[in-house]
């Protein structure tokens, strides 16, 4: 067939077919070469952007843990609603996009199939309310009202109800057991904020956007125990965001309980007589101030001396816990947070400092003697200590002659105090302080935990302030600009003061020091502080980190991470001096400034020795804060009224109720130990069953009214006679049997604090 | 040799002459190109795993039958093969006889396009609907009888010896014949198919030999065609924004990047090996459109990785370099124009299809050869074949 004559190749088109042959392999070159870059030198990234297309996430919330007292009784849990929710995915699968499904649904729950279909519907700039604005692969709620008859209908027949599920879902209540509602101490929860959804979206447990996050007190301190892991199942969908394929699930891991040290009678108790001793103060005519005692605010604090756990930790003003629960209202969060508010939101058991008074008097002993003074003295307890012409007075003016330390403590003697620090001032070279100043009493201070938090399981604890050389100086450098401007010599009596601070103000006055020694000047501390240092008194030394939190346990019960007693150092005193200490303030019980609260008023003291201090703190242009520190051998109390008046006078008899309780101490002394709410701490933990559920005690109605109706001894005769041996009632004992009426009497007249 | 006499044994003895004939030197088997052969094979066989990967699933397509797509991509390989043999069987000088027929037939159906029988389909008003599901794309069809029609013109005269290349007066007379289904074809509009057509005549001048000038006059005069198309206003909205997100890929990436963005994401996460044939996510969610057709290279991207996406290239690199081979090989001017019109033909079809996957060529509706879904297409690309083997079997063995 190859019969057409030859013509010869011309090298025109032999060239030009070379060329295009060229060019044809460069094309395909460039196409291979693309190829590479694509998927092999771009490939991570591609790979990355394509898996991020087609992989849609459902995450299932994690049931939050319950916050339970130390025997289980529930301080936070969840409620349980009945929650019936339909998955669009589901649905859409069916022929007619679930509405057959969705019209039984209505019927059940007693709705409209127009109501419900709108309910599924997502949003969008078309759609009017109501529709569904989160995501479509997450089951949408229809009702979370659903009655237990209608979530049964819906899970016995669920071949009937494709893609629709009737589950409990759990939503935060705080329960008050017994009354006792722990507002600061357990804190709440706030939806979660959109820069935290951002930062936990890659983590293994991220946020729902309709998650809760702890934000004050325990709720927040124990968030990621409490709040367990969400359940995240990845589905793989296509372009138009079908569901093809599961691409993995981790199942939701319900969060761990919280075991607290909290007793939620005890609770009550103290709160109860908190807010009952801050009544009862303003009541009380002030005679500095010439009115009613204000009494604005108070804390208490019940602690086991021997582990620093807390057990009851009241704050007054107090709010509702579950204004919190399900979003607060815009009301409600001015009521808790507006000026004039007093802001209830503030624990002031570790946010509220002010001045001990008195009760700071253990340090100063303790800095005495370790500055070299000896214990037993004696030292002039005078009426007044004048320095330079400026004269401080001792409480009432009263001189008890020369004591000891022990005896000053006894009887809260100033001058002794004032005499030993300004005699240290002096030493340690007054106002031009000398390179190896000892700096003995704030030295002490610091030593005794002081300025410092204590470290407790709680957020935003407060240090107080120990008024020390460097702070001084400090102080001065933040404010002279301030005082200067202001100060004028000869000007009004601020004015005075702020050109003196100008001046001088960097400098540690002898007043200075001698203010500070009986916890008064610039002087500030928390009242847990105080439990602290008291608790370490009692308990020999150890300067526990206050803790409220006692044990982790996982949902199921199976894991129990305790939280062991920490220290954070021990009292830096000698094992004499510390019960030389002890025997004055149980002195301060029997025959000092607190006799008046427990010995003069049946206390057992043989069978429970009691300890304690009062301190009535003045405050410039204030009332008097009342303070009143108490230990026993496994309790420590210490209670803060801020303008509420004198130690023993407005706190006195809320702690005495407090140590009744406990113990189950009767108004006439006698104890009835089935009366006693916890008459050593509680130390087994609750048991938490595998199905999640909690043996817990009843808690009764409301035990601080029970309490003082037990006291008053109105119990039944037999449980008189169980009383009777433990102590036999005497004529005299009922004679001196504390009753309110006559307590409040006894409030008004004046002692030594 | 015992399988054929076992053969014998049992009774088979007229096949037995047919079979050494076909294997015998110089016989028409021996002379065939088979790499060409083979390489075609292996895409249309593997553009029907690729087809019936992307397809699957797509339930509003495939009708509810997952194995639509790939039992329709072998029928069409099929009658692709089919033609292929028959083109053989007639020759490519036989077929030059019947140009003026073919190219009457063509022109008629492009025609019958722009009349109330043709379809749109993407924008382009392209397609014929035949009964049965069927539809016929005629502008496939057109680019073997350009390449025909403008060989047998520009040939003729150099092959009888008269000229040593064609003279002006032929090459107006081949780009008359180029230009009036070209026109229509724009007209559709089917940008894509024309810009292939231009490629082709680029090819076929070249490979003529005709002068210079001619090259570079239409180099110009395309370049200048493609400004007054732009600017007179000819192209539609959408072609125009495809031009827009190939110039800029971020452009919009829900709207017109989209094609071109999802494309990317599923060729470049195929890594070196891919993601397993039927694992591909991209594929499965079925995020790149038109899949089975213009977009099929993203399959093997994605589920073959840099491996089957190579391969796909190789393979047609041998086609490529084979045909070249048939260009310069053979003695005649005719069957060199042929065969080079298809080399342009192809390279250039493969070339924009294949880059505008990887983001190197804008997004124009045209198939890749053998791989892509399509009837029109493959019988066209399997007639091409055909073309080439003739070529290559008619010209005089080089011992």
């Amino acid at each position: 067939m190859t019969n057409i004559p030859e013509t010869g190749r011309t090298p025109r088109v032999q060239i030009r077919l070379v060329v295009i042959q060229v060019l044809v392999l460069s094309l395909l070159g460039t196409l291979g070469g693309r190829l590479w870059y694509l998927q092999i030198r771009e490939g991570d990234a591609y790979a990355k952007e394509a898996s991020g297309n087609h992989v849609q996430q459902v995450v299932q919330p994690a049931v939050r843990g319950s916050i339970l007292d130390a025997r289980g009784v529930p301080l936070a849990d969840n409620e349980t609603r009945l929650v019936v929710s339909a998955s669009r995915t589901d649905l859409l699968k069916m022929e007619d996009d679930g509405k057959a499904v969705l019209t039984k649904l209505a019927g059940v729950l007693g709705m409209t199939p127009k109501e419900v279909m709108g309910k599924v519907r997502l949003c969008d700039a078309e759609t009017p309310q109501p529709c569904w604005n989160g995501s479509p692969y997450q089951p949408i709620p229809i009702t979370d009202e659903a009655t237990p008859k209608q979530a049964l209908q819906i899970r016995e027949r669920a071949e009937d109800f494709p893609g629709i599920t009737a589950e409990p879902q759990a939503l935060r209540r705080y329960p008050s057991p017994g009354e006792a509602n722990t507002a600061q101490v357990l804190g709440y929860l706030s939806p979660v904020t959109d820069e935290e959804l951002q930062q936990a979206k890659d983590t293994d447990s991220p946020y729902l956007r309709s998650d809760q996050v702890g934000r004050s007190g325990l709720e927040r301190e124990y968030d990621k125990e409490l709040r367990g892991k969400a359940g995240v199942t990845r589905y793989e969908v296509d372009n138009l965001g079908r569901v093809i394929g599961q691409a993995e699930a981790d199942a939701a891991q319900a969060g761990s309980n919280l075991v607290t040290s909290i007793d939620a009678r005890v609770q009550r108790v103290a709160e109860y007589e908190l807010n009952d001793a801050m009544k009862k103060a303003r009541d009380a005519w002030d005679r500095n101030t010439g009115e009613k005692y204000k009494a604005d605010s108070g804390a208490v604090v019940v602690m086991e001396a021997k582990t620093g756990r807390i057990v009851a930790m009241a704050s007054n003003p107090t709010y509702d816990p579950n204004a919190w629960v399900g979003g607060i209202s815009a009301k409600d969060y001015k009521k808790l947070t507006g000026k004039a508010s007093n802001y209830p939101l503030l624990n002031r058991a570790i946010q509220g400092q002010s001045a001990p008074g008195s009760i700071f008097k253990v340090v100063p002993t303790a800095a005495a003697v370790n500055a070299g003074y000896s214990f037993d003295g004696p030292y002039q307890c005078s009426s007044s200590y004048s320095i330079g012409g400026q004269v401080f007075k001792n409480f009432e003016s009263k001189g008890y002659g020369p004591i000891s330390l022990g005896r000053a403590l006894e009887v809260s003697c100033d001058t002794v105090f004032y005499r030993l620090s300004h005699e240290e001032w002096k030493r340690d070279g007054g106002t031009k302080p000398k390179k190896n100043a000892g700096d003995w009493f704030y030295k002490t201070a610091h030593q005794f935990g002081l300025g410092a938090e204590t470290g407790i399981d709680l957020p935003n604890e407060v240090t107080g302030r120990i008024p020390d050389r460097q702070w001084k100086q400090d102080y001065w450098k933040a404010n002279k600009d301030a005082w200067c401007k202001y100060g004028k010599k000869g000007g009004s009596y601020a004015e005075q003061i702020a050109y003196e601070n100008c001046l001088e103000g960097n400098r540690m006055r002898a007043g200075d020091s001698v203010n500070y020694s009986i916890g008064q000047g610039d002087t500030l501390v928390t009242p847990i502080q105080m439990a602290t240092i008291y608790g370490a008194i009692s308990n020999g030394g150890t300067l526990y980190d206050p803790t409220v939190g006692k044990a982790i346990v996982s949902a199921d019960g199976k894991t129990v991470q305790e939280i062991a007693p920490k220290s954070h150092g021990r009292l830096p005193i000698s094992r004499q001096t510390l019960a030389a200490m002890d025997d004055a303030l149980a002195g301060v019980a029997t025959r000092g400034t607190a006799a008046w609260r427990f010995a003069d008023v049946g206390w057992p003291q043989d069978k429970i020795p009691m300890h304690a201090k009062t301190g009535t703190a003045e405050v410039y242009g204030k009332q008097t804060t009342s303070w009143f520190a108490t230990y026993t051998k496994d309790y420590t109390v210490v209670m803060t009224i801020s303008q509420g008046g004198t130690g023993s006078g407005a706190s006195g008899p809320a702690v005495r109720n407090i140590y009744d309780a406990l113990y189950g101490v009767s108004d006439d002394g006698t104890i009835n130990k089935k009366n006693a709410l916890l008459p050593t701490p509680q130390k087994s933990l609750p048991k938490v069953r595998t199905d999640g559920t909690i043996t817990s005690p009843k808690v009764g109605k409301d035990p601080a009214k029970e309490q003082r109706a037990s006291q008053e001894n109105k119990a039944a005769p037999d449980e008189q006679q169980l009383a009777g041996t433990v102590a036999t009632p005497t004529a005299e004992n009922r004679d001196t049997r504390r009753r309110r009426g006559r307590s409040r009497r006894r409030g008004s007249r004046r002692v030594l604090t | 040799m015992t399988g054929v006499n076992s053969f014998q044994v049992s009774g088979y003895g007229p096949e037995r002459a047919g079979w050494t004939r076909l294997f015998a030197r110089d016989s028409l088997a021996r002379r065939l190109d088979w790499p060409i052969l083979l390489a075609a094979l292996a895409l249309s066989l593997l553009g029907t795993l690729l087809v019936y990967s992307a397809t699957r699933n797509r339930t509003e397509l495939n009708q509810g039958d997952p194995y639509y797509f790939l039992v329709r991509h072998l029928l069409n390989t099929g009658i692709g093969l089919v033609l292929m043999v028959g083109t053989v069987w007639l020759g490519h000088r036989t077929l030059r006889t019947a140009v003026p027929i073919l190219y009457g037939l063509s022109v008629f159906l492009i025609l019958l396009v722009l009349t109330p029988l043709g379809s749109t389909i993407n924008g382009a008003h392209s397609w014929i609907k035949l009964p049965g599901g069927f539809s016929l794309q005629p502008s496939e069809f057109v680019k073997v009888t350009i390449i025909l029609g403008m060989a047998m013109l520009l040939a003729t005269r150099v092959d009888a010896g008269d000229r040593q290349y064609p003279d002006h007066r032929t090459v107006v007379q081949a780009l008359g014949l180029a230009a009036v289904p070209m026109l229509i074809v724009m007209l559709m509009p089917d940008l894509g198919s024309v810009m292939v057509m231009v490629v082709i005549v680029l090819g076929v001048l070249l490979a003529s030999g005709a002068s210079n000038r001619w090259v570079f006059g239409l180099i110009g005069a395309g370049t200048m065609g493609a400004i007054a198309v732009w600017q007179l206003g000819v192209l539609d909205d959408y072609q125009i924004a495809r031009f827009a997100a190939f110039a800029n890929p971020s452009l919009d990436p829900a709207g017109v990047g989209y094609n071109t963005n999802q494309a990317r994401i599923a060729i470049g996460s195929g890594g070196l090996t891919g993601s397993g044939l039927f694992h591909g996510s991209q594929t499965t969610g079925q995020f790149v459109p038109e899949q089975q057709t213009d977009f099929v290279f993203t399959v093997a991207g994605e589920e073959l990785g840099f491996v089957g996406g190579g391969l796909i290239i190789l393979l047609l690199g041998v086609i490529l370099w084979r045909a070249c081979r048939i260009a310069r090989e053979t003695t005649e001017l005719y069957g060199t124009i042929v065969a080079a019109g298809i080399v342009a033909w192809f390279a250039f079809q493969a070339f924009e299809n294949i880059g505008m996957t990887l983001g190197i060529m804008p997004v124009t509706g045209l198939p890749l050869p053998f791989v892509s879904y399509g009837g029109s297409s493959m019988f066209a690309v399997w007639v091409a074949v055909g073309l080439l083997q003739s070529i290559r079997v008619q010209r005089p063995m080089s011992a």
